[in-house]
């Protein structure tokens, strides 16, 4: 089972020498095992996917977090689904009054998009997805609303005895007194337990935080408690906030570190970086 | 132990910000969780208590109608949201353990999920004041 960042971005894209340590795109990771690839989130770092790393099973499936812009932009960019020699599945979290291809066709539609979702040269299927569980290749998938604005689900994705957790967009935290330390009360929490990689959200500094609850992330300290709560044993830290440079970053981890109680092992998600859980 | 739904947990996070009694019910009618306010209605604390089955927080106090008769449960708005899984809203009496009468409104509302399944129950208690 291999991790590899794609995007760990925030928000929207950010490129420039202020972001190239932690890397400016947006939220992408796969998980291979042989030469199969699950793709979570299409953000602009799914357009890396392509020359060398084009991924070569014929069936390959997407797991969509939800359908803020900075999950989803780069799909129009994803060579795959122009390829008529691909099975492309998306999952994607179900609302209450849309369809799936009626929201993705939002983007995927002029004026956003110059080419229809209907359109597109590949084999797609659309699967709706809430509390499920569900087989891809050889992983098994475990998804669960989260709390973020707007339908969105976090993903425990295993692999026999493997557990990668991706949760980039989640504000367990959204409350009078932050995080309710019961297991039962804990959003997200069935899906990181004890996982071995937990991936997520950490926008905000605290002060940040505070002038932006119920936007749907935050702090390295939630994060952190986040993780410590639910036993993970690894936590990539991770939905980087655009106006963050890789200096920030690494000052606020080391404040953040300074003051931290006992946690797992964490550490910021940098773009690029690949991980063998095997 | 599964966690419970965001539904659930958002309820008693807005619960715990409000300053009106606030009992939350999973959908056999269990107390899942009261909040400060809904403290001094039940003269309980939920930090002590947790949750409580449906046959011990039912006992706390007798609803009455406004001639002091005993109500039956199927009249009582959580009760009838738990059956039908609608909002209901009535103003009775309630008279606690300890023999204190209050005339209170209660509104209960079902909890569905976005995939419309149903997770439970809330009701929402206002004391009245005597005419």
């Amino acid at each position: 089972m291999k991790i590899k960042l794609w995007g760990v971005r925030g928000s929207i894209a950010t490129t420039g020498p202020d972001t190239e340590i932690y890397g400016g795109n947006t939220s992408c990771v796969t998980i291979a095992h042989d030469d199969y690839v699950l793709v979570l989130d299409g953000g602009t770092g799914i357009r890396q996917l392509s020359g060398s790393n084009y991924p070569s099973h014929q069936r390959i499936d997407v797991l969509l977090t939800h359908l803020h812009l900075d999950h989803i932009q780069g799909l129009g960019f994803f060579s795959p689904l122009f390829d008529a020699t691909k099975e492309i599945h998306i999952w994607g979290p179900a609302s209450s009054s849309q369809s799936l291809f009626s929201r993705l066709s939002r983007y995927l539609s002029p004026p956003l998009f110059p080419v229809l979702l209907r359109d597109l040269p590949c084999k797609l299927f659309l699967h709706e997805i809430g509390n499920s569980q569900f087989e891809a290749g050889p992983f098994l998938i475990q998804s669960n609303y989260i709390i973020h604005p707007g339908p969105t689900v976090g993903f425990r994705v295993t692999y026999r005895n493997a557990v990668f957790t991706f949760l980039p967009d989640h504000e367990p935290a959204l409350g009078n007194n932050g995080i309710i330390k019961e297991s039962r009360w804990i959003s997200g929490y069935d899906l990181a337990e004890g996982a071995d990689i937990l991936l997520h959200d950490s926008q905000f500094t605290p002060e940040e935080y505070s002038h932006k609850r119920g936007w749907g992330h935050s702090t390295i300290n939630d994060a952190c408690l986040f993780g410590s709560l639910t036993a993970v044993q690894r936590i990539l830290l991770a939905h980087h906030d655009p106006s963050h440079t890789d200096t920030f970053l690494d000052e606020m981890f080391n404040s953040f570190k300074k003051s931290a109680g006992t946690i797992p092992p964490a550490s910021l998600a940098k773009e690029g970086t690949e991980i063998d859980l095997s | 132990m599964a966690s419970y739904e965001i539904e659930i947990i958002l309820n008693r996070q807005l619960a715990d910000c409000l300053s009106i009694p606030v009992f939350i019910t999973d959908t056999d009618g269990n107390l899942i969780f009261y909040n400060e306010p809904a403290e001094t209605v039940l003269g309980k604390r939920f930090e002590e208590t947790g949750e409580m089955p449906v046959a011990e927080w039912s006992t706390v106090f007798k609803p009455l109608d406004e001639h002091g008769k005993p109500l039956h449960p199927e009249e009582l708005p959580l009760v009838r949201t738990l059956t039908d899984e609608y909002p209901h809203h009535k103003k009775f009496y309630i008279e606690s353990l300890k023999g204190e009468r209050q005339h209170i409104s209660v509104t209960s509302y079902p909890i569905i999920s976005r995939t419309g399944k149903f997770l439970g129950a809330v009701a929402i208690f206002w004391k009245l004041k005597e005419k």
